[in-house]
């Protein structure tokens, strides 16, 4: 009885539809109010009580982020810094994934669990070698002196994940392939990488993400200003005496923006009945 | 096939000394029950597997280090393995693309081998939008297509429901006699080897039991383990004892003449004078006595009548020690399986309920006689 049909009111007042309003509520608020705010103007972002609705909608908070303070500059940084650094990830760990999961190789159990702890490594830790290192390779302030470490931090959570997703595809799909005659690059491209797909896209939501909000190593590695990322340029805003709410509300609901596709486009992969049909179950 | 061996790392010897011919354009059936070797077999011929010793050919050309695109062979898998994210015309054509073929023959060869299939009108669709059974047509499309020297077919119709598996069994056959290719039909269902196969090979424990008909494996089986496996419900097979002078045979306390015409089509029951030997009887080969016949009987107290419309199935207890060949039961059926119980097929019209006493009449030229020690069949 489950599936009984509801009448009446209780269509759309019942147990469900309730919590659901909250859960929405509590997630949806806070964003509410990051949006809203980014449009008020700075004499009314402070008002008691607070304005529910920007009036006068102002772009102001908008203008001073990329006019007065090279915000532009820093979401340009964090852009490239972060799709490099997923598109490597997910290059490498789709391979590392696929081999760990499939090939015979002796030594797996022991270097997925090497893995797993390098993955939970706090980045605090390390940051200062990392630091030193880095100095002498003459990369601070240089693309790759944070793309190489979020690569290499966001690597063993990506390969436990695809290693994992290619477990779940059936070895009659290679074997089959093979049959047909494609080889070992080509099973991967034609027939593995389209059914892992869901996988990899699961991995470089986690991976993007995490290197889209990092602040840690940004700000340690990247001191020179039009080398900052997105996270750290909005910490550095204002002066010692103001805090521009405005414009770092403005800030991050540009900052949100990428994200927010992302999860579009995420959702427009990940279906879960990608894989169902190709074999039965 | 010649001797071929496969051996695992861990040391399992999968398929012992396994030797097989098989012809043109014939439907040949490896059956056993699972873990016999005849799916590691088969993975070998596709070269799926690598073979540890002994020669395998296709065509007369030895292909033992081929790799399985240069065998020409194609195979259906259990699970179908169609690759989800193509139409099912770019799967059944996805071989001939990487062969590189023009389109306009693909094309033409992948709509040749829908007609067959009866897939044209699914040929735009993805495989999760398809029924079992279409997927099934689907693998086998794939299969067709290449116009292989092989096909090679591990399982294709276990994963269907009961019905459409007895439909599909007609139409793999049908499309396997119309196409006139050698296949390898792997299965361990004894019902689908018995109809479908040219010959069928029984397999156990990686050791080939018999190559032969189905008509003549079900009667004229080499070993207690074929008479025992193939059949349904199976044959009836007690220890017995031979009589002194070879003229007749005793199941526990009831003894059955045995004709000289008998004897006479077996020779080599004179040796087992007085010996213990196991006796098999198809369900079939135990009628309901009818009133005044004579010949051997043989009576049996009656635990079970199952009517199925055209005959009875007949549940009976007789005093004999039934003989279970390993393996070819499983151990669930085997526990269950009471000491001298045996299964009759009889009249529809026969009256007949739990606790009474039946008399067979026992066809005694049908009776099978195997060898207590080595499980080998008593003949020439």
């Amino acid at each position: 009885m489950r599936n009984r049909k509801r009448t009446g009111w209780r269509r759309y007042i019942n147990g469900i539809n309730i919590s659901a309003f909250f859960v929405v509520l509590f997630v949806g608020l806070p964003l509410y109010w990051l949006i809203a705010s980014s449009f008020k103007t700075p004499a009314n972002l402070g008002n008691s009580p607070p304005q529910y609705f920007p009036n006068p909608i102002s772009l102001g908070n908008y203008t001073d982020a990329f006019k007065n303070n090279d915000f532009g500059q820093y979401f340009i940084n964090s852009l490239i810094v972060t799709l490099i650094a997923t598109a490597l990830v997910l290059v490498l760990g789709t391979m590392a994934g696929y081999a760990l999961g499939r090939l015979p190789m002796k030594g797996k159990f022991t270097l997925m669990v090497t893995l797993l702890i390098i993955s939970v490594f706090p980045a605090i830790a390390v940051i200062a070698p990392l630091y030193l290192l880095l100095r002498n390779l003459g990369w601070l302030n240089t693309y790759q002196g944070l793309i190489i470490p979020y690569t290499a931090f966001n690597l063993p959570f990506a390969i436990w994940i695809l290693r994992n997703y290619m477990l779940g595809i059936p070895k009659e799909m290679e074997e089959t392939g093979r049959i047909d005659g494609a080889g070992p690059f080509r099973t991967l491209w034609t027939i593995i990488l389209p059914m892992a797909l869901p996988g990899i896209f699961t991995a470089g939501i986690f991976c993007f993400t995490a290197c889209w909000t990092e602040f840690l190593m940004a700000l340690t590695f990247m001191s020179a200003n039009n080398r900052r990322t997105i996270p750290v340029g909005i910490a550095e805003f204002g002066t010692v005496f103001t805090v521009p709410y405005g414009t770092i509300f403005a800030a991050s609901v540009v900052a949100v923006v990428p994200i927010g596709i992302l999860v579009f486009i995420f959702r427009k992969f990940v279906i879960s009945g990608l894989t169902s049909g190709a074999v039965k179950g | 096939m010649e001797k071929i061996n496969k051996v695992y790392e861990n040391g399992f010897h999968a398929v012992h000394d396994m030797s097989l011919d098989i012809a043109d354009g014939e439907f040949m059936v490896l059956v056993g029950p699972s873990g016999c070797g005849k799916t590691t077999a088969l993975r070998m011929v596709a070269g799926l597997e690598d073979i540890t010793s002994g020669i395998l050919r296709i065509g007369g050309k030895e292909v033992n280090d081929e790799t399985p695109k240069e065998r020409d062979i194609a195979m259906v898998f259990q699970n179908y393995a169609l690759y989800p994210h193509m139409t099912v015309a770019q799967n059944i054509g996805f071989a001939l693309k990487l062969r590189k073929l023009p389109k306009p023959e693909l094309d033409a060869k992948v709509k040749e081998a829908a007609d067959i299939l009866g897939l044209t009108d699914w040929l735009d669709r993805k495989p999760g939008q398809l029924s079992g059974g279409q997927r099934q047509r689907v693998a086998m499309g794939r299969a067709i297509v290449r116009q292989p020297s092989v096909f090679l077919m591990d399982e294709p119709l276990s994963n269907l429901d009961a019905k459409l598996r007895v439909q599909m069994r007609a139409e793999v056959a049908r499309i396997q006699r119309h196409l006139a290719v050698s296949t390898i039909y792997v299965t361990h269902d004894q019902v689908e080897a018995m109809t479908m196969g040219d010959r069928v090979t029984v397999m156990r424990e990686g050791v080939l039991q018999q190559v032969d008909t189905p008509q003549h494996l079900y009667d004229h089986p080499d070993n207690i383990f074929v008479a025992a496996f193939i059949g349904s419900p199976a044959m009836n097979l007690y220890d017995a004892v031979v009589g002194e002078n070879v003229r007749s045979v005793k199941l526990g306390s009831q003894e059955i003449d045995l004709p000289e015409a008998v004897v006479l089509k077996r020779p080599a029951l004179r040796g087992y004078a007085g010996k213990d030997v196991v006796v098999g009887l198809r369900p079939e080969h135990l009628p309901a006595e009818s009133d005044g016949a004579t010949g051997p009987k043989l009576v049996g107290e009656v635990d079970l009548v199952e009517a199925l419309g055209s005959e009875l199935v007949v549940h009976f207890t007789i005093d004999a020690n039934r003989v279970l060949a390993e393996g070819a039961v499983d151990k669930d059926e085997a526990a269950a399986v009471k000491k001298g119980e045996g299964v009759a097929r009889v009249a529809a019209k026969t009256p007949v309920k739990p606790g009474d006493r039946l008399t067979f009449a026992v066809s005694i030229e049908d009776m099978q006689f195997f060898d207590t020690q080595t499980g080998l069949a008593i003949r020439g």
